[in-house]
């Protein structure tokens, strides 16, 4: 009994001189901070060599041609879909021989239908991906395998793959019957919600890597501004008596604090966003009509401490990412007392919180960049895909066996593309 | 005061549990080992899976948990797969479902606004706290490592403009961030007047004085500030200070950037200034200017006409010569005479542009770079122009403010006229008692009213109407009886004159208003 614990006592003195040496890693200009242990080392991982990606060729009507049709779909914050292919066609992992494959990959641009505007119709994506997915089932036989368990796609629209922008008609359709074996990369991500499924991997919003570098600005100018936010705090056009739009929550922070001088929040579109954002110390990311935003992206590239204010909402690669130490999370409820909250933060907590933003592959990993680099969010996709290796075995169906309802959803979708 | 500690609570209490959300029973880190024996169960099985990772290279434990804990968290999805399943099908009757399972309703809400949606005051304080604290610690990121001590040697001597020249020096001496040892030389030996200054300052200083008195040209007035700068620099010799020592000739305007950049000079340092050569005669200066352009078309730009001077660099900054202030334009018109109304030129390089390391001046030769000469052997009747007389090697100096890019001060030379005189520590003591005349006022004197009647009515008025400008109209026509004695008219100070025509207004205002309290009473 005295042996075990002098063991355990002994262990457990290792395990805390080695977590501690991890803890702090000191770089040349700015100390950073690592979570040790699981957390922010995986943001590290190198998936190459752990699973191996078969890229569908699908007729360019499904892609290219689309593309074509509006460059717009490259630069707006759906284009992590475009790139997802563009990566994988040329990355290590990719593999010609789909015997040896661990996943299928399907690249189906189902966000580029874009209106005048800019933005996305979801309409006619169901009918686009319900034939995608009849083709590969016809011409190859690994969708029939397994019903589509160990293929992956990209639906970075605003509520996935429910393939609508209005929550609650999104909420009606549900998660596309065909992909509900899937495994779905998205930026949505809302606990306990219809169309976030299980063992889906979520993913930041498209920001142009490029546009945010160059206007980088240097280190030692001081953080002047307390809270920044830039956006519309009511949606006139389509809400106009408030109330339904970020269900209130944006609304509510401008009622609240349009006086205070902490808070430098205008729905103005200054050409100098990127760099205020370099001067404030929290930047708010309240949810619109969808949790998610590009302003978490831009938040962390430029290191100011996002406030999250959407309540149950899953955050980009949350398994591999501590979001709960690096933002500051804020219910819709206590939105009127946001500055009670960032002003009752202790410094310490701040300045940790910081430190943990500075760290490079944090940064890395919100980016999309061209061409790929290690560690940014096309390696933390296929992380998060290798880390669901191997599959098991109940993916792979006995021959007969229908798991799937191909005549399911609305009348509309089965109508062919 | 119970929300803020709920917030600090749930906050801190959030901080405490791990990212992986499904993982309830997740311990944090396992460091703290609690009495119960389940937790020390999976403290071993943690140290084991880390052992065994430790051995094979190879992160086994985290696979081993993930199978481990994946069946109870596909058990949970089922359950609330079923509850969106419910949801499909009746989509109107949300609220009452989903209260079980996400607190997220979808529709409108209300918006929620405090009671009193202003600011409130302690906050705001804490809210600046936070900022200076993450803005010191910016600066000790991207700052200076070991900040140095900055010595500043700053001739000077009484006269009218000094007090305006010190008070500027000497607020931007005690604004930098660093420590400071002001070096204060003055010509025609110390006086109280600068000793008051170099007092208030709260700075370490040291206070010489200087035998010569300054003399009153221009030309003169260089040498002998050459003479006293190397006096400073000798003081600097004896003392061993050391930092960074730079010139604050006092008539100067410093910026705070020019005290951060210069804490990066190795030996010795040139920084760009701007020279502001001011002319007390508009008419001249616009004239100059336009001799400046004249002279711009005729030559391609080989004369800079920026008001700098400082290093120039190559594209690779690399030193190559310096800029020096365009003086053509002045020629044969720039002051000789302190007091003259004419621009006033700076020489070819001025001292206040360099910055040195006071380790060049100290006796030892410890680690000083050879192209420096010896500071004890300098001759001065030779002639100190420039700093770069103390160098052997006027090539070796280091370019600052990215390369002279950046102007990081100002030189300026103003002085009063030569018959100035001011009160002494400029208090005014006996006081002024001679009003001088104020020649052509825009307003017309106005006769002094006899006062005998309205008087009365004034008394009684002053309890009722609050009113001052009885007062002093009252005060006024006193003082307008006394002098209406004297020959002399008593046109007043511009200041009192406006009072003066103001009561013409109000004396009938205020008599009228009398009036009707009179026939209300």
């Amino acid at each position: 009994m005295k042996l075990r614990s002098w063991v355990l006592i002994f262990i457990a003195c290792n395990l805390l001189t080695f977590s501690t040496i991890s803890a702090f890693r000191l770089s040349r200009s700015q100390p950073t901070e690592r979570i040790s242990g699981s957390a922010g080392d995986v943001l590290d991982d190198n998936p190459v060599g752990r699973l191996k990606v078969f890229v569908y060729e699908l007729p360019s009507k499904y892609n290219k041609k689309i593309l074509q049709k509006d460059p717009r779909c490259l630069t707006h914050m759906f284009a992590a879909e475009i790139y997802m292919q563009r990566f994988l066609l040329s990355s290590p992992v990719r593999t010609l021989n789909p015997e040896e494959a661990d996943w299928f990959y399907v690249p189906v641009y189902t966000t580029c239908d874009l209106t005048p505007n800019g933005l996305p119709l979801p309409f006619k994506s169901p009918r686009m991906m319900r034939s995608a997915i009849q083709l590969i089932a016809s011409n190859w036989p690994y969708w029939n395998r397994t019903e589509g368990a160990d293929h992956f796609f990209v639906v970075p629209h605003d509520f996935g793959a429910c393939f609508h922008y209005q929550e609650e008609k999104a909420i009606g359709r549900g998660i596309l019957p065909l992909l509900q074996r899937a495994t779905l990369v998205q930026t949505f991500g809302q606990r306990n919600h219809v169309c976030l499924k299980q063992g889906s991997i979520t993913v930041p919003p498209y920001a142009p890597p490029q546009k945010m570098q160059s206007h980088l600005i240097p280190g030692k100018t001081p953080r002047s501004i307390f809270v920044y936010f830039r956006g519309l705090f009511y949606d006139v056009g389509n809400d106009p008596e408030g109330g339904y739009y970020a269900r209130g929550a944006r609304a509510a922070v401008w009622e609240n604090f349009k006086d205070n001088p902490l808070f430098d929040i205008s729905t103005e579109h200054p050409t100098t966003y990127y760099e205020d954002m370099q001067r404030a110390i929290f930047c708010l990311c309240p949810l619109g009509w969808a949790p998610w935003s590009p302003r978490l992206v831009e938040a962390v590239i430029f290191g100011c401490i996002p406030v999250i204010i959407a309540d149950d909402i899953v955050l980009p690669f949350a398994d591999a990412i501590p979001w709960e130490d690096i933002g500051v999370f804020v219910d819709e409820k206590d939105v009127p007392y946001l500055d009670t909250i960032l002003t009752s933060i202790p410094p310490e907590v701040i300045l940790r919180k910081q430190r943990l933003l500075a760290n490079p592959s944090m940064k890395q990993a919100m980016l999309f960049p061209q061409p790929a680099q290690p560690g940014d969010a096309f390696h933390q996709v296929l992380n998060g895909l290798a880390r669901k290796l191997p599959h098991d075995r109940s993916v792979y169906l006995r021959p007969g066996e229908k798991l799937l309802n191909w005549t399911a959803g609305p009348v509309a979708d089965l109508k062919p593309w | 005061m119970k929300l803020l500690s709920a917030f600090r609570s749930s906050y801190l209490n959030r901080r405490g549990t791990t990212f992986r959300s499904l993982d309830p029973s997740s311990f944090d880190g396992g460091f703290i080992p609690k009495p119960s024996p389940s937790s020390i169960f999976w403290l071993a099985i943690h140290c084991l899976c880390c052992l065994i990772s430790l051995i094979l290279g190879f992160r086994f434990s985290h696979l081993v948990l993930f199978f481990l804990f994946s069946t109870s968290v596909t058990n949970l999805y089922t359950t609330t797969a079923g509850v969106s399943q419910l949801l499909k099908l009746k989509p109107l009757e949300k609220a009452n479902v989903t209260a079980k399972s996400s607190r997220v309703v979808v529709g409108r809400h209300g918006i929620r606004i405090r009671p009193w949606p202003h600011p409130n005051p302690v906050e705001v304080m804490r809210a600046h706290q936070l900022l200076e604290r993450v803005q010191k610690e910016q600066k000790s990121l991207y700052g200076v490592r070991s900040p140095r001590a900055v010595i500043a040697v700053t001739p000077t001597y009484v006269r009218t403009f000094q007090a305006l020249h010190l008070t500027g020096v000497m607020h931007s001496l005690m604004l930098v961030p660093y420590d400071v040892v002001w070096i204060v030389v003055e010509a025609g030996g110390k006086s109280n007047e600068t000793a008051s200054f170099v007092g208030k300052s709260r700075l370490k200083t040291i206070h010489v004085g200087f035998d010569q008195k300054m003399p009153n040209t221009w030309e003169d007035r260089r040498r002998v500030e050459s003479k006293m700068r190397i006096q400073g620099l000798r003081i600097v010799r004896e003392e061993k200070l050391d930092g960074v020592v730079m010139f604050a000739d006092d008539s100067n305007m410093h910026s705070m950037e020019f005290f951060d950049e210069i804490q990066n000079v190795k030996w010795f340092g040139a920084v760009s200034v701007g020279i502001l050569a001011h002319s007390g005669n508009a008419e001249e200066m616009v004239m100059s200017m336009d001799k400046r352009r004249e002279m711009e078309e005729e030559e391609s730009s080989s004369l800079s006409s920026l008001p700098v001077q400082g290093p120039a660099c190559n594209a690779t900054d690399k030193l190559i010569g310096w800029h020096v202030f365009n003086t053509l334009p002045y020629a044969g018109k720039s002051a000789v005479y302190i007091d003259d109304v004419a621009a006033v030129l700076p020489q070819k390089l001025e001292w206040c542009g360099f910055v040195l390391n006071s380790r060049i001046l100290w006796d030892e030769a410890e680690s000083k770079p050879e192209w420096v000469k010896e500071f004890g052997l300098l001759n001065e009747n030779e002639g100190v122009e420039s700093p770069l007389s103390l160098l052997n090697d006027p090539s070796m100096v280091e370019p600052l403010g990215s390369c002279g890019r950046q102007v990081l001060l100002w030189w300026l030379r103003v002085e009063a006229r030569a018959d100035s005189k001011f009160p002494p520590g400029w208090i005014i003591d006996p006081p002024l008692d001679i009003t001088v005349a104020a020649k052509r006022t825009p307003w017309p004197d106005v006769p002094p009213e006899p006062p005998t009647k309205k008087k009365d009515q004034m008394s009684l008025s002053q309890g009722n109407t609050v009113v001052t400008i009885p007062k002093q109209h009252q005060q006024q026509q006193q003082q307008q009886q006394q002098r209406a004695s004297k020959v002399r008219k008593p046109k007043r100070r511009s200041k009192r004159s406006k009072h003066e025509a103001k009561p013409t207004d109000t004396t009938t205002q205020v008599s009228s208003s009398t009036k009707h309290h009179q026939e209300r009473n």
